[in-house]
């Protein structure tokens, strides 16, 4: 009989540690796929963050170095620069990317560097127990606000694929989701490209994926996914944000 | 013997360069030397200041508390230094530049118009080269020879001409003290 | 190789090119400047080199990280304020048993301080620096000649031993030149099997300082300790000045060690005998060979351009065996030789030894 569905080669034979529901267990196996279908499992250097996807490196069965929290795009950095020809891919949730690391995020950003950003937006911090986001929503309750995001209090939720999209070292930005099995493919398909535009040397990618938090979120992962239609994405509106064509690229973060 | 000399004056006057080129001629010449430059904010607002210390021993603290010389080349350099020169050194006074006098006393005051001497032969740059002249026929702490080799040396990449204009402002500086003692 | 006039900042990129050192990323911060901007040029000049000036400390002391996982002779620099940003990441070193080197050009502190010399980062250097339980090495150069054989001992050490080295020196050494002839570097030693550089075909490789298992972490731990135990019993280097017929022993590093040497120039003079007891390595700390001195020596002097840091590694050193004296100038002012000499002559008494400092 012919094997028609297994395991990425890309992935270790382990059981996730996510809760039911969570995005980050799709978008893990989704980056796996497109690693071994695009077959660069042997050059591929993954920089897995702190927060719910601290142990990614258990899961991915390529090289990993795990980031301080929000420096992934400096280790990424350091590590593409001495080796250009690799993959390098830096996996990031809101906090690590939006709040501590942006300093880091965004420079790496703006210099083009040939790295691609996985960004989980989940509007909530998973791991140490769904405190405020950068990303939160305006009146979202979280246990750090009790009374819901208040933007004189607590700023606005960042929308950083759009920040990014000016900053000229950046070659593909799309945000995506995975709350249905056709957001899903179209996620795959974003990962898969901002792999290409890697291998092709074009700059900077961010592929960012709204992903439900059921278990922060106090929902059930249908409630989840469908909060992501209908608050979520409302915020952060799903799509192409930038897509530099391959004349256009920079090619930066390269030194000569 | 451990002799400490600070150089002092305007940003572009090329006091660095005569530290720089000192030590350099002393290295050259088989010393012991350091060379420390004031940095960072005590060199904003454009004066410049650096201590070389030449000795036949290793040296302890490239700072100098009490020179044994000073070189100024303009007045707010006289009036900073004028009181660490140790009594009995050398005050080097560009007097092109400088018209007051010095308070001190106990000190031997030489006075060079090395700007002028400079102007007269072509290069007011050189106002620097021609005060090192008259530096070296004073202190005698590198020989002319030792020092201008250095000075091409340092100035290796630039242009044949602007070595020797440095060459005859030095002479020019070395010749003033000649006549003048 | 020819004897050079150079600027302290500029030995130690110069040394590092030389040492191999192909990634350097860094952040301006006054007195060590000159370090980012010599390595951006020479960098440039040298195959596979890579700079880059980063958008703050913390960046690129992870840089660093991940060029050093990726196989490369890798080095960052500041100055204390910036170092402390950089802790993080030093931390994040010594946990993946990385190789890296780290320059302090210190400068007057607590807070943004000064950009005078000052000597105050010894405990935030010889303590580990950042968060969790590990040490770095730390070496101490006193001359521009010790800048540069030390930055390339740093990277044998780091790489050795799998370790942060960390070069601490101060303004004044950063700034001043002096001559220096640059020793042949050694070749390098480093298996790839220690570098990430993707999995191949093979088994693929984890670089990580998590391990939530307390059990594990604790033989994680023991590891590292182990492993600076050996650096400890194998690495100590320390000078002695004029320490033989010498009857008061002062203890000092870099620029320290400078003017005490100057202080006992004096006091030979004036009749006193001292001599030098000089640590090159801050960590580990020369304990052993500084209590070996203690049999014939009971007078010990502390000098610092801090408040009193060394001297607590003299005491555990001496443990209670000699007098230690101690004279301290924090801040960025460095003292003249006269000066330590002049407060040496009023705490010791050759019949009754040095005053103690409590």
């Amino acid at each position: 009989m012919k094997k028609v569905f297994c395991r990425p080669k890309s992935m270790t034979d382990t059981v996730f540690h996510y809760c039911a529901g969570c995005g980050h267990s799709i978008t893990h196996r989704l980056i796996a796929e497109v690693i071994d279908e695009m077959d660069i499992r042997g050059i591929t250097i993954g920089v897995p963050p702190a927060g719910c996807a601290v142990l990614a490196y258990k899961y991915f069965n390529v090289d990993m170095i795990e980031a301080q929290h929000g420096r992934g795009p400096a280790t990424a950095t350091g590590i593409k620069r001495m080796l250009p020809d690799r993959v390098v891919f830096s996996y990031q949730g809101d906090g690590d990317l939006a709040a501590i690391g942006i300093a880091e995020s965004f420079h790496a950003a703006n210099r083009g560097e040939n790295i691609t950003v996985v960004f989980i937006n989940n509007a909530v911090y998973g791991m140490t127990g769904g405190q405020m986001a950068p990303t939160s929503m305006l009146g979202q309750k979280t246990t750090t606000s009790p009374a819901g995001r208040a933007s004189l209090l607590d700023g606005h939720p960042i929308q950083i694929s759009e920040v990014f999209t000016l900053l000229p070292g950046t070659a593909y930005i799309e945000r995506c989701t995975v709350n249905s099995p056709a957001a899903i493919l179209k996620t795959k398909k974003a990962i898969r490209k901002a792999f290409e535009y890697q291998l092709d040397c074009r700059g900077f990618s961010l592929v960012e994926i709204l992903s439900p938090c059921p278990t922060n979120w106090k929902m059930t992962p249908i409630e989840s996914n469908r909060w992501i239609d209908e608050v979520m994405s409302k915020k952060f509106p799903l799509g192409v944000l930038k897509d530099l064509p391959a004349g256009e690229a920079k090619k930066g973060g390269k030194t000569p | 013997m451990m002799v400490k000399t600070i150089f002092a004056g305007f940003g572009g006057q090329g006091v660095l360069m005569m530290g720089f080129t000192l030590a350099h001629g002393a290295m050259s010449a088989g010393y012991h030397v350091t060379f420390l430059p004031a940095y960072g904010a005590e060199v904003r607002g454009g004066t410049a200041n650096c201590t070389v210390a030449v000795a036949d021993e290793e040296i302890a603290s490239p700072i100098a508390s009490k020179p044994d010389h000073l070189v100024v080349l303009n007045t707010p350099s006289l009036y900073t230094f004028q009181n660490r020169v140790a009594a009995g050194g050398y005050l080097f006074i560009n007097s092109s530049i400088i018209t007051v006098d010095s308070s001190r006393h106990d000190v031997q005051i030489v006075k060079v118009p090395s700007s002028e001497i400079a102007e007269k032969l072509g290069n007011p740059r050189t106002a620097n080269t021609v005060m090192m002249g008259a530096f070296l026929k004073k202190t005698g702490l590198v020989a002319p020879d030792d020092y201008l080799g250095s000075l091409e040396e340092v100035m290796g990449s630039k242009k044949k001409a602007i070595i020797e204009i440095n060459r005859r402002a030095f002479a020019a500086g070395f010749e003033f003290l000649e006549e003048s003692t | 190789m020819n004897k050079v006039l150079m600027q302290g900042n500029k030995v130690i990129g110069e040394a590092a090119i030389l040492a191999g050192c192909r990634f350097y990323a860094g952040y301006p911060i006054t007195p060590q400047n000159e370090i980012p901007e010599y390595m951006s040029e020479r960098l440039r000049q040298v195959e596979g080199g890579v700079f880059i000036q980063s958008e703050s400390e913390i960046a690129a002391i992870h840089m660093v990280v991940g060029a050093s996982a990726a196989g490369a002779r890798a080095m960052t620099s500041s100055s204390s304020p910036g170092i402390s940003l950089k802790q993080e990441g030093i931390s994040s070193l010594a946990a993946c048993q990385l190789p890296a080197v780290i320059v302090n050009m210190m400068r007057g502190g607590p807070g943004l301080g000064n950009i005078s010399p000052a000597q105050g980062d010894y405990f935030q250097a010889t303590r580990g620096g950042g968060h969790g339980d590990y040490r770095v090495i730390v070496l101490g150069p006193a001359t521009a000649q010790e800048l540069a054989d030390l930055t390339m001992d740093a990277f044998d050490l780091a790489d050795a031993y799998r370790t942060p080295v960390m070069i601490l020196a101060d303004g004044m050494m950063g700034q001043m030149m002096e001559p220096v002839v640059f020793k042949e570097p050694k070749p390098r030693v480093y298996p790839e099997r220690h570098m990430m550089r993707g999995a191949g075909t093979g088994k693929h490789k984890i670089i990580r300082g998590l391990i939530l298992d307390p059990l594990e972490m604790e033989e994680h731990n023991w590891t590292l300790e182990r492993k600076y135990r050996v650096i400890a019993q194998q690495e100590t280097r320390h000078e002695l000045y004029r320490a033989e017929d010498a009857e008061l022993i002062l203890v000092a590093y870099g620029t320290g060690a400078r003017i005490a040497k100057g202080a006992i120039k004096r006091l030979r003079e004036m009749g006193i005998k001292a001599g030098l007891f000089r640590p090159i390595t801050l960590w580990p700390f020369p304990t052993a060979e500084l209590r070996e001195l203690a049999k014939r020596n009971k007078d010990f002097m502390v000098f610092e351009l801090s408040t009193g840091q060394v001297v607590e590694d003299v005491r555990l050193a001496l443990q209670g065996y000699a007098r230690i004296g101690f004279h301290g100038r924090p801040g960025g002012v460095v003292p003249t030789p006269a000066e330590l000499a002049n407060v040496i002559i009023r705490q010791y008494d050759p019949k009754q030894g040095i005053a103690e400092h409590q």
